[in-house]
């Protein structure tokens, strides 16, 4: 079950990554821009804007900002991460495989050893798939040159949408959650790609909060029980 | 459009730094071992970024709304989900919607 439905996503990743290659050399890059991006960066969405950033003829070192702020969210993926990378070599490996898909399918898992099944097979899954989508898009052209027609873009929010809802079981995130996902929605319309994410881990300050209402000890204010002074 | 160098430069820089973003936290949590409250807390902070991630990328197309078809499509999914409708069945029911309301003409 839980291969299937990683296969279904990496075939998702491939398809996508058909027209992203495809997109890339059609504006003008050169073939090796996407695969080496699809190998080295592996991650989409940066991807994706800095071939747009430099294709409109933007600086390259703006190019390189506006990706990193956009991989930004993998410095708290990782560290929500339970151990499923491992040490050493495949510690370095594992970090490079950490993508929206691989961390949403490992915390969507019970257990350390399913966590860490579900990351590397994901992982890995995207590994082979993107690149691969990216070289063959960029070779036969635009072939599927728009991938919407195949509702594509609805997969990829209804896929971390699956697997985010089991969670919202646990109070502290019901919270956070739609916070989080307002703050970034109400603000995507004023600040560069990557930053309204970010901003949704303000809605975390919520989770933070103690939870002092379901605490007898600490419901009564201290202050209200001293009584009064005399006027 | 900068010279192969250049951008072979970009490229590597762009890698190198979102390598790092990556390898920081593993490598954090390797080296310190956090009381359960922050590390629950870490794990709701990625849940908040994917949960965003998710309304982003479902609702709106660069700084604008994303149109009918796609919310319409994340919609169907997210009530699949909430009724615990299999991951593919709920995956494919986005796509689905999404392109059946494209053939009808509804973007």
């Amino acid at each position: 079950m839980l291969l299937r439905d990683i296969a279904l996503v990496c075939l998702a990743v491939g398809v996508t990554s058909l027209s992203y290659g495809a997109i890339a050399v059609a504006s003008g890059l050169p073939l090796w821009v996407p695969a080496a991006l699809s190998v080295l960066v592996l991650a989409g969405a940066s991807e994706f804007l800095f071939v747009g950033l430099i294709a409109a003829g933007g600086s390259p070192i703006a190019a390189v900002l506006a990706g990193l702020v956009v991989n930004a969210r993998h410095l708290p993926f990782g560290l929500a991460l339970p151990d499923v990378l491992g040490r050493g070599r495949r510690r370095l490996l594992g970090s490079h495989l950490m993508n929206d898909e691989s961390v949403v399918f490992a915390l969507a898992q019970d257990g350390i050893a399913r966590q860490r099944a579900a990351y590397w097979a994901c992982g890995l899954g995207v590994l082979l798939c993107w690149p691969l989508g990216a070289v063959a898009g960029g070779l036969v052209g635009t072939v599927i040159d728009d991938t919407d027609l195949f509702g594509l873009d609805a997969m990829f929010p209804a896929i971390l949408l699956a697997l985010v809802l089991p969670a919202l079981r646990d109070r502290d995130k019901r919270l956070a959650v739609p916070v989080g996902a307002a703050i970034a929605l109400a603000t995507t319309p004023f600040l560069p790609a990557g930053v309204p994410v970010l901003l949704a881990l303000a809605g975390v300050a919520l989770a933070a909060v103690p939870h002092r209402t379901n605490d007898p000890d600490k419901t009564n204010d201290p202050e209200k029980e001293r009584p009064c002074p005399a006027p | 459009m900068p010279g192969s160098l250049t951008l072979a430069a970009a490229i590597l820089a762009l890698a190198a730094g979102t390598f790092a973003l990556r390898f920081a936290g593993p490598l954090l949590r390797s080296r310190i071992t956090l009381p359960a409250r922050a590390e629950k807390l870490m794990e709701t902070s990625a849940i908040v970024l994917l949960a965003a991630v998710a309304a982003t990328t479902a609702l709106t197309e660069g700084h604008g709304p994303a149109g009918i078809a796609r919310p319409a499509g994340v919609v169907v999914a997210g009530v699949l989900a909430w009724r615990k409708a299999p991951f593919l069945v709920v995956v494919l029911a986005a796509a689905v919607t999404a392109a059946g309301l494209r053939l009808l003409g509804v973007t």
